[in-house]
C-alpha cells in the first residue's frame, strides 16, 4: 500500500496519470452539467413561491458545495503534506486555494443575485450562508497571501498548511456561530428528515449540476496540479527531457 | 562534566521563567503595554464622533464597538508578540532549549495576555461608561472581553508565529486572523447585545469558555510548528 | 555508554544550489569539530541543521546512535547552541538574562560569580545588556554555555567581534569543555586557533 502511494506521489509519475485522468473527470462533468443546464432551465417547472428566479440554485449551490469542499480538501493535502512530507500533497493544496477562492467567490455572486427578487437587496447581512461564504473567502485570500509572502517554496508550504489546518478547525465554528447570530434563517432544502422537499423534477437537475460541477473541479485541479508540479521540479531532469521531447504540450 | 542524561527541573520552570521575563520586559517598556490601550480608547472615541452623541444610538452600538476596538487591539499588540525575540536570536534558543516548545508558545500567549488583554478588560468599565451602558451590561461585557481576549491572545500567536519574520508582516497577520477571530467576536458582542435587549446570556457565555478551551488544546501546537518553520 | 554525535548522508540545498551532499562527522566525548570555508559555504546551515533549526533535505543526525527526529529532546538536553545573534534582552540586565536561561536548560554545578570573573563580567551585572559592548555581549554568551550542564556545544563564528584577547579566551574555554569530556562544533571563517587535534571539515 505504502509502496503504491509513493509511487503515485512521485511527481514524474502523477504528471502521466493525471494527463489521462483529465479526461476521465472532464467528460462525465461536461455531460452532467449539459443535462442539468437543459433540464434546470427548461424541465424543471418554476418554484411556487420564487418563480423562475430559483433558478439560479443550479449554479449557486454545487459552487457553495465545492467552495467548502476545496477548503477541506485544501486544508487535508496540506495536513498530509506537513506531517508525512509528501510534496505531491503541498502542490495538490497550493493549486487548490485559487479554484476555491473562484467557486467562493461564484456563490458569492450568485447569492446575491438571487438575493435581489428574494429580499429586494443585493447582499443581506441577515443570511447566515451568504455571511460564512464570505469569511470563507478571507480565508482564502488569507491562505494565498501567506503562501506569497514566503519565498521559500517549502517554508510556504509548511506554513500555509498550518494556516489551512488551523482554519479546518475554525470553518465548521465559523459556520455555527453566523447560524447563531442571523435570525433570518431559511432551513436546509435539500436534506430534510423524512427525504427531499424538492419536486423531483426540480431535484434531479440540481444533483446533476451537483456532481457535474465535481467532476469538472476535480478535472481543472488536475489540470492545476500538473502545471504547479511542472514548475516546481522546472529544475529536475525528468522536466527537461519532457520537454525536450516535445512531448509536454499534452 | 555533570551527567547527560540530567533534566530540567520540571516542566513548569521553563514557561513560567518566560513569563516572568516578558512581565520583567513589559514594565522596562509600559508604552508596549500602554500604546494598545490608548488604541482601544481612541478607536472607541471615534465612533461617538462619526456617528452622533444620541445617548439611545451609543448604547445601541456600544457594546459591539467595544468588541471591534478590543480586537484591534490585540491585533496591534499580537504583531510584535515574536518579533523581538525573532530579531535578538533568544526565539532560537527558545528552539532549541529541551523545554516543550509548545509549553513556551503557550507561556508566550499567556504572556501577551496578561500585558494586552486583561489591560482591555479593566479599563472597559470606563469606556462603558461615557457609552451610557449600564453596570451590569459592563459586567458581562468584561465576562466575555475576558473569555474572547484569552481566546484572541491564544488564536493570535498562530498567526504572529506564521509571520514573524516576513516583511508587511503587519498586514498579513490582519488577514489571517481577523476571518479566524469572526466566531469570538460574534459571540462576544452578540452576547452583551441580548444582555442589554434583556435576554439570557448562558448560550454565548458556554460557546466562548469553550472556544478558549478548544484554542487552549489547539494554538500551542500550531504556534510551535509554525515558530519552528518561520525561523528556518 | 559513552555518549557519541554523528550524522551521515547529510545534504541540504538553498534554494536549488546544493551547500553539501553526502556529508559525514562523528564525534566522541573530548573531540572538535571544526566547520570551515567561505561566506555563503553552509557552516552556519549545517550547523543549524545540527542543532534541529533547519531540515534537511536528508540525511541523519544521532544522538548516542538515535536520530534526531526520533527524540529531539534527548539531543536537545544535552546541547547548547550559541548563534551570531546572541540572544539576550537589551533591557534586562545580565543577570535577569541569565537567570531566565537557567530555567530553559539544565545547569551544570559551577558557581555563577566564579563563572562571571572567569569571562571578566562580574562588574557588568547590573547593566541593562544593551549597554554592553558587541564584544562583552559575546561573553554573556560564553556564560550561557559554562552555566549550562550541556555536552555538545554548537558555536557559530564564536570569536566574531572579539579581540585577540577574547579570542583566547574563547578558545581557552573551549579547550577546557573538551578536558572536560565535552564535544564542540565550531562553524568558523577564520583559523580556530586551539593546542589540540581536530577535526575539519571543508565546504566550498
Amino acid at each position: 500500500m505504502w509502496k503504491f502511494v509513493h509511487k503515485l506521489a512521485s511527481p514524474p509519475h502523477f504528471y502521466h496519470i493525471a494527463a489521462n485522468l483529465i479526461s476521465w473527470f472532464a467528460m462525465p462533468g461536461l455531460l452532467l452539467i449539459g443535462y442539468g443546464t437543459y433540464a434546470g432551465l427548461f424541465v424543471a417547472p418554476p418554484d411556487y413561491q420564487q418563480g423562475d428566479a430559483f433558478r439560479i440554485i443550479y449554479v449557486h449551490v454545487p459552487a457553495a458545495y465545492l467552495s467548502m469542499m476545496a477548503y477541506m480538501a485544501m486544508a487535508i493535502s496540506a495536513g498530509i503534506g506537513l506531517i508525512w512530507r509528501i510534496k505531491l500533497a503541498h502542490a495538490v493544496a497550493a493549486a487548490v486555494a485559487p479554484l476555491g477562492a473562484w467557486f467562493t467567490f461564484l456563490a458569492l455572486a450568485t447569492g446575491s443575485i438571487w438575493g435581489r427578487p428574494m429580499w429586494g437587496t443585493w447582499w443581506e447581512w441577515g443570511d447566515p450562508r451568504l455571511t460564512s461564504e464570505l469569511v470563507l473567502l478571507f480565508l482564502y485570500f488569507g491562505y494565498m497571501a501567506l503562501r506569497n509572502a514566503i519565498d521559500s517554496t517549502s517554508k510556504a508550504d509548511r506554513a500555509s498548511a498550518v494556516l489551512a489546518l488551523v482554519g479546518a478547525v475554525n470553518v465548521p465554528i465559523i459556520h455555527f456561530s453566523v447560524e447563531w447570530w442571523s435570525s433570518l434563517h431559511q432551513g436546509p432544502t435539500l436534506v430534510r428528515q423524512g427525504g427531499p422537499a424538492m419536486d423531483t423534477a426540480m431535484l434531479y437537475p440540481l444533483l446533476a449540476m451537483i456532481l457535474g460541477f465535481t467532476f469538472i473541479f476535480g478535472a481543472l485541479l488536475l489540470r492545476r496540479v500538473r502545471a504547479e508540479v511542472l514548475y516546481r521540479e522546472r529544475r529536475k531532469r525528468w522536466v527537461r527531457d519532457l520537454i525536450l521531447s516535445g512531448k509536454g504540450k499534452r | 562534566m555533570t551527567s547527560q542524561d540530567q533534566a530540567l527541573p520540571d516542566l513548569l520552570s521553563g514557561p513560567k521563567a518566560l513569563i516572568v521575563r516578558d512581565a520583567l520586559l513589559a514594565l522596562k517598556r509600559p508604552g508596549d503595554v500602554l500604546n494598545p490601550l490608548f488604541f482601544f480608547a481612541m478607536v472607541a472615541a471615534l465612533f461617538p464622533l462619526a456617528v452622533g452623541p444620541s445617548e439611545e444610538q451609543l448604547q445601541l452600538i456600544g457594546p459591539g464597538v467595544l468588541w471591534v476596538a478590543a480586537l484591534l487591539a490585540m491585533l496591534l499588540s499580537l504583531n510584535s508578540l515574536f518579533l523581538a525575540d525573532y530579531e535578538d536570536g533568544s526565539l532560537e534558543q527558545m528552539l532549541v532549549s529541551p523545554v516543550p516548545l509548545p509549553a513556551l508558545a503557550l507561556a508566550k500567549s499567556a504572556a501577551h495576555w496578561l500585558s494586552s488583554g486583561l489591560p482591555l478588560v479593566l479599563v472597559t468599565p470606563v469606556i462603558a461608561m461615557t457609552y451610557q451602558i449600564s453596570l451590569s451590561v459592563t459586567g458581562i461585557l468584561m465576562l466575555t472581553l475576558l473569555l474572547g481576549t484569552i481566546s484572541l491572545s491564544l488564536l493570535g500567536s498562530v498567526g504572529a508565529a506564521l509571520t514573524v519574520g516576513l516583511h508587511r508582516g503587519t498586514a498579513l497577520l490582519s488577514l489571517l486572523i481577523l476571518p479566524l477571530a469572526m466566531p469570538v467576536l460574534i459571540f462576544g458582542a452578540r452576547t452583551v447585545s441580548l444582555v442589554a435587549a434583556g435576554d439570557g446570556v448562558a448560550g454565548g457565555l458556554y460557546f466562548l469558555g469553550a472556544y478558549v478551551f478548544l484554542m487552549l488544546s489547539v494554538a500551542p501546537f500550531a504556534t510551535a510548528t509554525a515558530l519552528r518553520i518561520s525561523n528556518e | 555508554m559513552t555518549a557519541k554525535l554523528s550524522g551521515d548522508h547529510l545534504t541540504l540545498f538553498r534554494g536549488d544550489r546544493c551547500l553539501f551532499k553526502g556529508l559525514r562527522f562523528a564525534l566522541n566525548p573530548g573531540e572538535l569539530l571544526l566547520l570551515e570555508g567561505p561566506n555563503g559555504s553552509g557552516k552556519t546551515s549545517l550547523l543549524r541543521a545540527i542543532a534541529g533549526l533547519l531540515e534537511l533535505e536528508s540525511g541523519t543526525v544521532r544522538w548516542n546512535d538515535i536520530p534526531m527526529h526520533r527524540d529531539r529532546l534527548a539531543l536537545q538536553n544535552a546541547m547548547v547552541w550559541m548563534s551570531h545573534k546572541v540572544g539576550l534582552k537589551g533591557d534586562l540586565t545580565l543577570v535577569e538574562n541569565l537567570r531566565y536561561e537557567a530555567a530553559l536548560r539544565p545547569q551544570a554545578e559551577v558557581e555563577f560569580a566564579s563563572v562571571l570573573k572567569k569571562l571578566g563580567l562580574n562588574r557588568l551585572t547590573r547593566l541593562p545588556v544593551r549597554s554592553l559592548s558587541a564584544g562583552q555581549q559575546r561573553r554573556v554568551a560564553l556564560a550561557r554555555l559554562l552555566l549550562s550542564s550541556a555536552m555538545v556545544w554548537l558555536m557559530d563564528e564564536p570569536t566574531a567581534n572579539l579581540d585577540s584577547e577574547g579570542r583566547k579566551l574563547v578558545a581557552a574555554v573551549v579547550q577546557g569543555h573538551l578536558a572536560n569530556g565535552g564535544m564542540a562544533i565550531i562553524a568558523a571563517h577564520q583559523d580556530f586557533e586551539v593546542d589540540m587535534p581536530v577535526q575539519r571539515i571543508s565546504l566550498q
